[in-house]
């Protein structure tokens, strides 16, 4: 008989992060060649920046000699960083290039270069074994620099752990409680949703809503298309999940009974839901989002609009984590349950479970059901 | 990629070990996983010394996925002070303190050509590195020099793996390494990882300097074992102390100065960090200079010696007993 894993794993409070991965860093404008900037991923502290070419680098954030903070260093020619408090200098490989006080430089004298790749307007960095940083395997964010989308977005320092955020996007019918009065409506929640494993390892979640009134989100949007628009749309969620912790998710709204549950969109507005989650410890996180739309591109105010409700949108949700973190903190006693709705987001953790087996560090090893 | 962590000591169990190479054992060791060894990583055993102790570091050769299964070769060396010959008297079942995998020698995955290059013993730090370049699909060469076919552990397997990527030299064949021509063939973006006898690498440093080759991208790990000069017995005086003492042929200046009542600062003890050195007064011999932390010229100059790996040779063709007066600076 089939030994089924316990889930007591996969519902943990506080889940460990994979780190053979790739994880948003920043923003591609953050790192410049001016200067350092000091960014933890996955518990390991970085020092960011740009060679003179443009090349972006990230050391590990400790002087090989006495772990001062790189981050306070300055940029010396175009490659090098010298630490600030004995000078000791390293080159964008992580090696050191000089010593203070002595003609030599030690052999063993070098800090970790983690890899980094630039690619949809983030940087990101593999905090794993570097043998198997694969450019290829950066999560699919196309949208964010595709010349058939245009948009914004902005970066949230969430006090809470990474899956706390994939199980907030993996399950969208907060959307009626969280976030009321942009949009949330009472058809979140009595509509059906599928969720399906794609053959690329990927994770939908897909939910229609037929002929349903636009919360005030969507109204403004669709009218921004069709100035006119009044009346019932169809209104669709897509969520695509990429390990292990970027999720990107179709939108949009069409006149209602027009064809865009079969395919066609044209009397809609679609956007993209941008989210890549990058773990900085166990009890916090960098949530990097984006508002992508494929309408009115050279609309600046609709960019800068759309920026900005999402802005508002999200800070809801970042209370409501921030909260919720701190209620898991007061409960150490008090475990996890699961509804049908966390179908998304338990595909989501039994994923990110095997990536850690795979790394040697999962939560806890197969336990067999006794047999009958 | 992760740097110098401390040691963490735990019983190993030795599962195999088999003839490799004239006077070299491959020997595996289980121990608690600690993750998969990085290329360049070594592991600390302890090796019983008369009545005492001491620490050998062995370089990784092949590690399984999670690192419970560390392989290692040792060379029998003829003036081993006996922790040479413990490792090869291993055998399976037999237990020893080892710690988990240690890294201070490791390699960059990025750079756009590479050259490993291994005298002798020193394949052990460099196999692993090869295999992961292939793996990555790195450009790479594996310069493996040695002595005769019989003393070079390996060469089968790494001909069989990297193919047209080894360079084999062997003396005996009539096939040495020209070091002249290896470093002129190297262009700045190539990094060299090197691992061998002192000789090789200090032809392997003064090609490098002479070429003006960006000194970060030279590479090399020593264990401080190995000299100009096979060790011999010499004297060392430090008169400011009134301290004499003989270091004896299977010691070290500084344990031998130590052991005489001196209280000496050290931190490495491979020649690498400069905290030992004292400054020489007088020699009598020649100065066999181990270590890596005075550059050639401050060798030349004798004024100072790292006394943790560093020893006084008889000099050619004088029969005076060597010995050196060093001063606490």
């Amino acid at each position: 008989m089939v030994d089924l894993m316990s889930s007591g794993s996969v519902t943990a409070k506080l889940f460990p992060h994979p780190l053979n991965a790739w994880y948003a860093v920043a923003w591609d404008h953050e790192v410049t060649s001016k200067g350092l900037l000091a960014r933890t991923v996955a518990g390991k502290p970085m020092a960011l920046y740009r060679t003179g070419d443009g090349r972006p680098v990230a050391l590990s954030d400790a002087c090989w000699h006495r772990l001062a903070p790189l981050s306070m260093g300055t940029l010396v020619g175009s490659d090098e960083v010298q630490c600030p408090y004995h000078g000791l200098r390293y080159n964008s490989a992580g090696r050191c290039t000089s010593m203070p006080a002595q003609e030599t430089v030690n052999p063993s004298a070098m800090v970790p270069s983690y890899p980094v790749v630039e690619r949809y307007r983030y940087l990101w960095v593999w905090p794993g074994d570097i043998t198997l940083a694969d450019p290829d395997l950066v999560p699919d964010m196309h949208q964010m620099d595709d010349p058939t989308w245009a948009g914004d977005g902005l970066t949230i320092h969430a006090p809470c752990n990474y899956q706390l955020i994939l199980d907030n996007l993996m399950d969208l019918t907060h959307e009626e409680f969280v976030h009321g009065s942009s949009i949330g409506q009472d058809e979140l929640s009595e509509s059906a949703f599928h969720t399906r494993v794609e053959d690329d390892g990927s994770v939908t979640v897909e939910r229609w809503m037929l002929d349903v009134m636009p919360p005030p989100f969507w109204r403004k949007n669709i009218r921004d298309r069709f100035p006119d628009f009044d009346g019932p749309v169809d209104r669709w969620q897509i969520i695509h999940y990429y390990a292990p912790s970027t999720i990107c998710i179709d939108v949009g709204v069409a006149r209602a009974g027009t064809g865009a549950p079969q395919g066609d969109r044209s009397q809609g507005v679609n956007g993209y839901v941008m989210n890549t989650i990058t773990p900085e410890t166990d009890r916090s996180s960098h949530y990097f989002w984006a508002f992508m739309r494929n309408y009115r591109l050279d609309s600046q105010l609709i960019t800068t609009q759309l920026r900005e409700g999402v802005r508002n949108v999200f800070a809801e949700d970042e209370a409501m984590l921030a909260a919720q973190q701190a209620a898991i903190d007061a409960n150490p006693d008090h475990e996890f349950y699961s509804l049908n709705i966390d179908a998304g987001g338990m595909w989501v953790r039994r994923i990110l479970d095997r990536m850690l087996d795979a790394e040697g560090r999962a939560l806890a090893g197969p336990v067999s059901e006794p047999a009958r | 990629m992760t740097t110098q962590s401390l040691p963490d000591w735990a019983t190993g169990r030795v599962l195999a070990s088999t003839a490799v190479a004239r006077d070299v054992r491959r020997i595996t060791i289980a121990r608690p996983p600690r993750g998969r060894a990085a290329p360049g990583t070594h592991v600390d055993v302890r090796v019983p010394l008369g009545d005492a102790t001491d620490v050998r570091s062995y370089s990784v050769v092949e590690s399984d996925d999670d690192g419970g299964q560390i392989t290692i070769s040792v060379l029998r060396v003829p003036q081993s002070r006996g922790g040479s010959a413990f490792m090869h008297d291993l055998a399976a079942g037999d237990e020893l303190a080892v710690t988990q995998p240690l890294q201070n020698f490791p390699l960059r995955v990025g750079a756009p050509r590479y050259v490993l290059l291994a005298g002798g013993i020193g394949i052990t730090a460099v196999a692993e590195m090869a295999r992961v370049l292939r793996h990555v699909g790195a450009d790479y060469t594996l310069v493996y020099v040695g002595r005769s076919r019989e003393r070079m552990a390996y060469v089968v397997e790494l001909a069989e793996l990297h193919g047209d990527r080894l360079v084999l030299h062997v003396d005996a064949e009539g096939t040495p390494l020209d070091v002249a021509g290896l470093v002129r063939s190297v262009d700045p973006q190539t990094e060299l990882y090197m691992c061998g006898p002192i000789r090789l690498m200090d032809a392997v440093r003064r090609g490098w300097q002479d070429s003006g080759l960006p000194p970060a991208n030279l590479r090399y790990e020593t264990f401080g074992s190995s000299g100009w000069f096979e060790p011999e017995e010499f004297v060392a005086r430090i008169p400011q102390r009134q301290v004499e003492t003989t270091v004896r042929t299977d010691e070290t200046l500084l344990e031998a100065l130590t052991r005489a009542g001196v209280d000496l600062m050290y931190d490495c003890r491979k020649g690498e960090c400069g905290l030992c050195l004292l400054d020489v007064s007088c020699v009598d011999g020649t100065l066999d200079h181990r270590d890596v932390f005075l550059s050639t010229d401050q060798q030349a100059s004798g004024r100072s010696l790292a006394t943790c790996v560093s020893r006084v040779a008889t000099r050619a063709g004088s029969g005076v007993r060597p010995a050196v007066s060093l001063t606490i600076p």
